[in-house]
Parts: C-alpha cells; sequence; structure tokens
C-alpha cells in the first residue's frame, strides 16, 4: 500500500530524512521508532502534504499513485490519515461541524453523496461510543480547552468517523496517562482491518505492549537501520538507542 | 495676525448648503430645532467637511472622498415601499419602525406595546448638540441640519419588552439622493429592551445615509443596542449614536458593518452613572473599494463602572478599515475597568486596516488595556483542516467565519444571534 523509496527531505535547507526506504502492505501495523530527531515527525508530515518540507529525492507511493503530487485534502480523500501528536486547536468552530465538513468534503471530492445531518449525527454518535467521548464535548470549538487525554480520544475519533485506508500515529502515545493510553490503543485496535495499513510512530515501547505491531523500524539520522518484527521494540528498550544509532 | 485664506466649498459642502436653503421651511420641528438647524448648517459652511489634518479624522479625509453633489430624497410611493417590504424583513420576529429616504411609514409600522411611548422626534424637546463648529463633528452637523423625520421612543420604567424593536431606515429610487434620520431613545429605570437599527438600501445605486441616535439607558435598566449596517455597494453611511448610562445601566452594543462603500460609524459614550457596564462588540467587513470607519469614544466620568470594547474586522480586495478607540477616564472616575482589543484578518494584500487606540487616564487607580493585532490566517490552524480533507477555499472561509463569529454569539436573542452570523457568511460568501 505504501511504498517509500530512498526518500530526503529538508526544511529550510536542513537535512532531515537522508534516504529513508520504508514498505507497508495492507492490514499491517508498521511502528516507527527512533530518538528525538530522527526524523519521525518528518516523515508523518511528508506523508500528509505539509508545504514547508521539500523532497529532493525519492517517492512515495501509494496503492501506486505518486503521493507527493496530491494536495493534503485530496490524500485525505483518498485515506491518508494522520493523527497529530499535538492537536490543532481552533476557536470559534465546533467540533460537530468541523467533523461534517471534513466528511462531506472528503466524500465529495470521492463523488460520494453527502452525509444529511441526522445521517451524520447518527454516525457520530456510533463512533463516540468507547471513546468516552460526550455530544457535549463535540460542542465545544475543536480541541480548545481539551485535555491531552481529549485531543488524542477527539483524533481516533476523527478516524474512526473518515475510516482511512492508511493511518499515520505520530506519537499518539505522549502526553497519555495509562487510563488514556488504554482508551485510545483500544480505538486504535478497534480500527485495525486486513484493508487498513497504519504506521505507528513512537519514541517509547509502552504504546507498542498495547498497540502490537506487525513489523518495527528503526529510524535514526533519517534512515531505516533495522527491521524486524513486535520482538525489535523490546530490545531497544533494553539497549536503548545508541547502538542503533552508531550503526547508523 | 492670523490670516485665513478664503476656503472653496466643495461640491458636496455646496449641495448640503443648497439642500438646507432649499428646504429650511418645510424640514420638522419648532424654533428650537430651527435654530439649531442654523447653527449647525452656518458651522458646516464655515468649517468644511473634515480632513486628515482634523485628528479624529485624520484616516478619513472625509472632503476628498465625500464629493457628490446629493439631493434631498423624495418620501417614496407608498407601493413602491410596500413592493420592498420583501427585503424589508428581517428573519427575527422584531416590532418594525420602517423608514424609506429618511420618512418614517407610519402606516406600515407595527405597533408598540402599550410600555412604550413613540412620538415623532420634531415634537420632543431638543436637545442641543454639544459642538462649538468643531470640524470633527461633522457627522452632528449634518444630521442636525438636514434630518427629516425620527421617532423618540420611551421605555417606561420596569417594562420587560418581549420582542426587539427594529428601526429599519431604507433606500429607494434615484441615484446621488441623501436622506437624514434622527432618533432618541431612552430606556427607563429597570427597563429591558432590545433594539435593531438597520439600514440598508440597493447597490449600484449612490446614495448618502446620515444618521443619529442619542440613546440612554436609565438606572438598573439593561439594553442591547443592535446596529446591521447593509448598505447598497455606492453608498455613504455617515453615523453617530451617543449613549449615556446611568447608574447600574448595562447596554451592549453590536456593530456589523457588511456593506456600503464609505462608512463612518461614531458610538460615543457618557458614563455617568455608578456600576454602569458598557460592552461594545462590533464586526468590520471591509471588501471591494470601502473605506469603512469606526471611531469611538468612551468617557468613565463617574467611579466604578466598566467597559469592554472588542472588534474583529476582515479586509480584502481593496478595503481600507479603521478604528479609532478612545477610552477617557476623569478624575473621580477610581475603580474604572476598560478593555479594548482590536483584530484584524488582512485577506488580500490590496487591502489594509489602521488601528489608533487611545487612553486618557486621569483618575490613578484603575485597569485599562488595549490591544491590536493584524494578522493573517493561521498557517497550522489551516494545514489541520486541510489534512482532514476541507480543500484550502473552503478551509479558509471556515477560519475566517470562526474568527467573527465569536462576536455575534450569546446575544441574550439567539435568532438575532443567527441572523447576524448569517450576514457575515452571507457577506463572506460575496467577497470570496
Amino acid at each position: 500500500m505504501l511504498e517509500i523509496k530512498n526518500l530526503h527531505v529538508e526544511i529550510g535547507g536542513e537535512k532531515i530524512l537522508r534516504g529513508l526506504n520504508l514498505s507497508v502492505k495492507a492490514g499491517e501495523v508498521a511502528a516507527i521508532m527512533g530518538p528525538n530527531g530522527s526524523g519521525k515527525s518528518t516523515l508523518s508530515y511528508v506523508l500528509s502534504g505539509k508545504e514547508e518540507y521539500e523532497i529532493t529525492e525519492g517517492s512515495i507511493s501509494y496503492n501506486g499513485e505518486d503521493l507527493t503530487e496530491l494536495e493534503p485534502h485530496e490524500r485525505a480523500a483518498k485515506g491518508v490519515f494522520l493523527a497529530f501528536q499535538y492537536p490543532i486547536e481552533i476557536p470559534g468552530v465546533p467540533t460537530m461541524n468541523f467533523l461534517k465538513t471534513a466528511l462531506n468534503s472528503q466524500r465529495i471530492e470521492r463523488g460520494e453523496d453527502e452525509l444529511t445531518t441526522p445521517e451524520f449525527m447518527r454516525l457520530v454518535k456510533a463512533k463516540s461510543e468507547g471513546l468516552k467521548i460526550s455530544i457535549d464535548m463535540l460542542k465545544r470549538p475543536v480541541n480548545v480547552g481539551f485535555s491531552g487525554g481529549e485531543k488524542k480520544r477527539a483524533e481516533i475519533l476523527q478516524m474512526a468517523l473518515l475510516e482511512p485506508a492508511l493511518c499515520i500515529l505520530d506519537e499518539t502515545d505522549s502526553g497519555l496517562d495509562i487510563d488514556a493510553l488504554k482508551v485510545v490503543s483500544d480505538g486504535v485496535n478497534h480500527l485495525r482491518s486486513p484493508d487498513r495499513a497504519m504506521v505507528v510512530i513512537t519514541h517509547y515501547q509502552r504504546l507498542l505492549d498495547h498497540i502490537v505491531p506487525d513489523t518495527v523500524h528503526v529510524l535514526s539520522k533519517g534512515k531505516i537501520v533495522r527491521s524486524g518484527d513486535k520482538n525489535l521494540a523490546l530490545e531497544l528498550e533494553e539497549k536503548g538507542y545508541a547502538e542503533f544509532v552508531d550503526a547508523a | 495676525m492670523n490670516i485665513e485664506a478664503a476656503r472653496l466649498m466643495t461640491t458636496a459642502e455646496t449641495a448640503f448648503v443648497d439642500i438646507f436653503e432649499a428646504n429650511e421651511d418645510h424640514l420638522p420641528g419648532d424654533d428650537t430645532v430651527k435654530d439649531a438647524r442654523i447653527a449647525a448648517i452656518a458651522a458646516l459652511k464655515h468649517a468644511g467637511l473634515p480632513t486628515r489634518k482634523v485628528e479624529a479624522w485624520h484616516y478619513t479625509d472625509l472632503r476628498r472622498l465625500l464629493n457628490t453633489g446629493y439631493k434631498l430624497a423624495e418620501p417614496p410611493e407608498f407601493d413602491d415601499v410596500k413592493a420592498d417590504a420583501r427585503r424589508l424583513q428581517l428573519e427575527v420576529d422584531t416590532l418594525k419602525l420602517p423608514f424609506a429616504n429618511g420618512h418614517f411609514l407610519k402606516e406600515m409600522a407595527d405597533e408598540l406595546p402599550a410600555t412604550v411611548r413613540i412620538d415623532p422626534i420634531a415634537a420632543c424637546a431638543f436637545i442641543p448638540a454639544p459642538y462649538e463648529a468643531d470640524p470633527s463633528d461633522a457627522i452632528i452637523m449634518l444630521n442636525t441640519a438636514l434630518f427629516s423625520d425620527g421617532v423618540c421612543l420611551h421605555v417606561a420604567p420596569d417594562a420587560k419588552l418581549p420582542q426587539p424593536i427594529e428601526i429599519d431606515v431604507a433606500f429607494s429610487g434615484d441615484d446621488k439622493i441623501m436622506a437624514a434620520t434622527r432618533h432618541r431613545v431612552e430606556v427607563n429605570a429597570g427597563a429591558e429592551a432590545t433594539f435593531v437599527d438597520r439600514c440598508g438600501g440597493p447597490d449600484r445605486v449612490q446614495y448618502l445615509s446620515c444618521s443619529m441616535v442619542e440613546l440612554t439607558v436609565a438606572e438598573n435598566a439593561k439594553a442591547t443596542w443592535i446596529i446591521s449596517q447593509e448598505q447598497g455597494d455606492l453608498a455613504t453611511r455617515l453615523a453617530r449614536l451617543n449613549i449615556t448610562l446611568k447608574k447600574n445601566a448595562q447596554l451592549t452594543v453590536v456593530v456589523v458593518n457588511a456593506g456600503g462603500n464609505l462608512v463612518r460609524q461614531e458610538i460615543n459614550a457618557d458614563i455617568i452613572g455608578e456600576g454602569a457596564d458598557l460592552i461594545i462588540r462590533g464586526v468590520n467587513l471591509v471588501g471591494g473599494d470601502s473605506h469603512v470607519d469606526v471611531t469611538t469614544k468612551l468617557l468613565h466620568k463617574v467611579q466604578n463602572t466598566t467597559s469592554t470594547e472588542t472588534f474583529r474586522n476582515v479586509t480584502t480586495g481593496r478595503g481600507s478599515g479603521v478604528f479609532q478607540g478612545m477610552i477617557g477616564v476623569a478624575q473621580p472616575a477610581q475603580q474604572t475597568d476598560a478593555r479594548m482589543a482590536c483584530n484584524t484578518l488582512i485577506l488580500s494584500d490590496d487591502s489594509g486596516f489602521s488601528a489608533k487606540p487611545e487612553l486618557e487616564i486621569f483618575a490613578d487607580d484603575v485597569q485599562c488595556a488595549h490591544g491590536a493585532t493584524v494578522t493573517d490566517l493561521d498557517a497550522t490552524q489551516l494545514f489541520y483542516l486541510k489534512a482532514r480533507g476541507i480543500p484550502e477555499d473552503k478551509a479558509r472561509a471556515l477560519l475566517v467565519k470562526a474568527f467573527l463569529s465569536e462576536i455575534v454569539e450569546d446575544l441574550d436573542d439567539d435568532a438575532l444571534s443567527e441572523v447576524l452570523d448569517h450576514r457575515i457568511e452571507r457577506w463572506l460568501e460575496a467577497h470570496d
């Protein structure tokens, strides 16, 4: 589903990714682990299309299509979803309105009929259950005044609602206590399916106890330096990143 | 020795003097009013319309910008007005007092509750304007000299009006016409009332709408005054709202400027009663070639009063906007709490906004704050929306709307909030 080859990315002239290769199949949950500054967040932004990141070399193919040619909203409509490490607050835009606009924009882009308000409300209610999200919370402006846990739960709700094919979770565990981590992980696990790929970016192994990956990749200095199965994460936890960083 | 060069009158100034001279005898009012009119036109003739050199008009050079030879608007044919009645409808259930071309359409007015007394403005005791040929008071001079109609509304003590009263001032007909209306509204002790001051007219017609309102909110009374300015795209709007707040009076003023080519809205408040609270919230939508100026002057004269002023502005096209906000705190006005904020979104390279906050404080135990920001849309918010599948233009519109909606939210009357929100939305759609 996702094929990244020899990807080089710069921001403001600074080289962040230096020849990254990564392949993720449908149904696969791939964990990307790495120390601070290794390029984890850059990878997530490049996949979702943030403007200021410049691709100087390499390719990103998504379902056989050149992802770099698409605008962020087109990528979203084709099923690319980034759960932000720091979800953005948008005062003045009620969450419900935002969700409906996002979902219907994607449907229009794909040539599908828009959902009516009652249809949408039924869908939101169904998806909110289990994520401990109340309708009252959805009446508040997007992420404004939400706690760390509420923000991450809201991201997972968006994911559940938009039903993307490729989910990129950027440090979804940051700022979460154990209980919130459980709610969020359950939400993610619930969305695992044979048609859906997930790229789980994390600094700590902790999240991977809850979201058990099929593959684990170590990112260091802008490259994948080692790949393996879930046991690689345990090895990392034990030995730390130093050995891998040196290998790069 | 001062030598004053003889000043040439502009086309507009000459027209105002001509209108006065031609209509002097049938403009309404007793001798007091007539004397005030004569003094006003003489002052206008002497000082002329203000230029940039007059500080209060520094960003709006009225003498240069107003160069049309207006004629006084004729009262419209009743049938024409009736045909226009659909436009007159506000989507809220208000008690309507319609005006067309400066004349009160009594036959079409809704009946007011018994707790509200209505008189023609000319029959009310006239309050002389506090000017001495000061060119900064051009709107008062022009209005005093030429007002053709208006109402005096007295809301009885302790009356709670169940519905808003809407003063709707419309224009129809020829190019280059002008009309001035003047209203006085008194919300007496303990009363509660909401008013909508709405003014509109056709596009592609040059007309001048001049308005003056004197609003008094008495002891323990609570009022909301909403100005919905929806003038046509070539219209000029010169308006002044004079406010007096007495003890424990509460007033919320909401201004939505969503029209007109040349607009100046002045709001002057005298806060003369302890415990009085004034809230002013405004949205200025400045697009096309328009110039929109809101100038406020709030004077805290006694102790323990509060004022909060918040303006949100959006400029696009080649529009230029101005906000001048003066807060004055007199020496006895200890424990004043006055706050002012003016935030602007600039959406086009050719548009701009000037903000001038001013504080004049003579008391020592006060809290005054003012802030002005000018920004573009937030790039991280925009990316977040796009990453969720919302296309750029829709995402921008959503953020602009969010920036403005806060101002008109939370009015006591939900339906009114919705109508104003809708106005803003319509303007944004038209100025995409």
